[in-house]
């Protein structure tokens, strides 16, 4: 996003059930379009990867956080700001692995559901994977390459939503070969 | 869920990126300008049939109107300001046409964020609000198209049914 449209828009909030909807939308019209769950998962996945990649820089310039030293301080930034600031939730932090580089996101409500109930042959269908795709191109600009997926959904009967990240590695800034 | 909460909100940015890769995923799928706004009608239908029976419950305590004039003033009024925040700018009837019907809106929000290149200028992501209006007209009785159109700034045309005038 373009450094003009972020003066626009500082900040501005709107309704959360046209965003809600129109995400609905979307979804309705990719279980059209594609013959399988899977392929949905993985378009959604895809058009949030690409979402991610721009949002981190609308991200960093609204939010002065600054880079931050380890995943538990990521795991932070994003529960506590990055969520409240576009969806207006915070995600509480848990279920750390012993090394550090695993942690839960648990949603109590999941902005993109309301009003959502899934029909019985979609049972596969991840239907918030949009998010999965945002968190890891963001997470991605700024050289953490991590693994995102949901773990439990309240959609599919668990009993809350949980989002799994795995960090994987640092993504170094190599230069091309032969460009030195 | 209670539906009469008090209203939830989200961040404008999210909307304006999750609504850029809706546009550039039809636009992927489709070979023609129109089709492509087609599509994107199509969906805000979707989005405007459920968005109805909320806002009837929640402005209007359940009521329906049976007026046109009225149901067009809840569109430009209740709707607008539940969905965008403001009112839409203006409500006009067609001077030659009793059928017709012209809501204005200088800088829709949907377009807020596109930019239209120029071997399309025909694009209007306001298709999209379109389609969400005429699926509220429509199930609230009275048949209609709605269309979108470059007009003083974006003016959705709303063209009703026969049947809706005489009766």
């Amino acid at each position: 996003m373009s450094r003009q449209s972020n003066r626009t828009t500082d900040n501005k909030k709107m309704n959360s059930e046209l965003f809600t909807l129109t995400y609905g939308a979307l979804v309705t019209q990719l279980c059209k379009d594609y013959e399988n769950d899977e392929e949905v998962n993985k378009q959604l996945d895809k058009m949030g990867y690409n979402i991610g990649v721009r949002l981190i820089e609308d991200f960093l310039a609204r939010s002065s956080v600054g880079r931050c030293h380890d995943f538990r301080e990521t795991a932070d930034v994003i529960a506590k700001v990055a969520f409240k600031m576009y969806l207006g939730i915070t995600p509480s932090v848990t279920n750390w692995s012993p090394a550090g580089d695993e942690f839960s996101l648990i949603l109590e409500s999941n902005p993109l559901v309301d009003f959502v109930e899934l029909p019985d042959n979609h049972n596969t269908l991840i239907y918030s994977n949009l998010l999965c795709g945002a968190l890891r191109g963001a997470l991605e600009m700024v050289q953490m390459a991590v693994d995102v997926r949901f773990a439990q959904d309240t959609l599919r009967g668990d009993n809350v939503t949980e989002i799994r990240m795995k960090f994987i590695k640092r993504i170094e800034e190599n230069l091309p070969a032969g460009d030195e | 869920r209670s539906l009469s909460r008090p209203r939830t909100e989200v961040s404008l940015s999210a909307f304006a990126l999750l609504f850029s890769e809706i546009v550039q995923y039809c636009q992927s799928r489709v070979y023609s300008v129109s089709e492509l706004q087609g599509r994107l009608a199509d969906m805000g239908r979707g989005v405007g049939a459920s968005l109805l029976d909320l806002l009837v419950l929640r402005e209007k305590n359940g009521k329906r109107e049976t007026k046109v004039l009225n149901i067009l003033l809840f569109i430009k009024v209740s709707v607008w300001k539940s969905l965008f925040g403001k009112e839409a700018d203006k409500l006009e009837q067609a001077n030659d046409d009793d059928k017709t019907y012209y809501i204005i809106e200088k800088e829709p929000l949907v377009n807020a964020f596109i930019s239209v290149p120029k071997e399309n200028s025909t694009l209007n992501c306001a298709a999209f609000t379109a389609g969400m209006v005429e699926a509220f007209l429509t199930h609230s009785g009275f048949p209609a198209k709605v269309t979108a159109h470059w007009h003083k700034g974006t003016t959705l045309m709303i063209k009703f049914d026969e049947a809706v005038i005489a009766r």
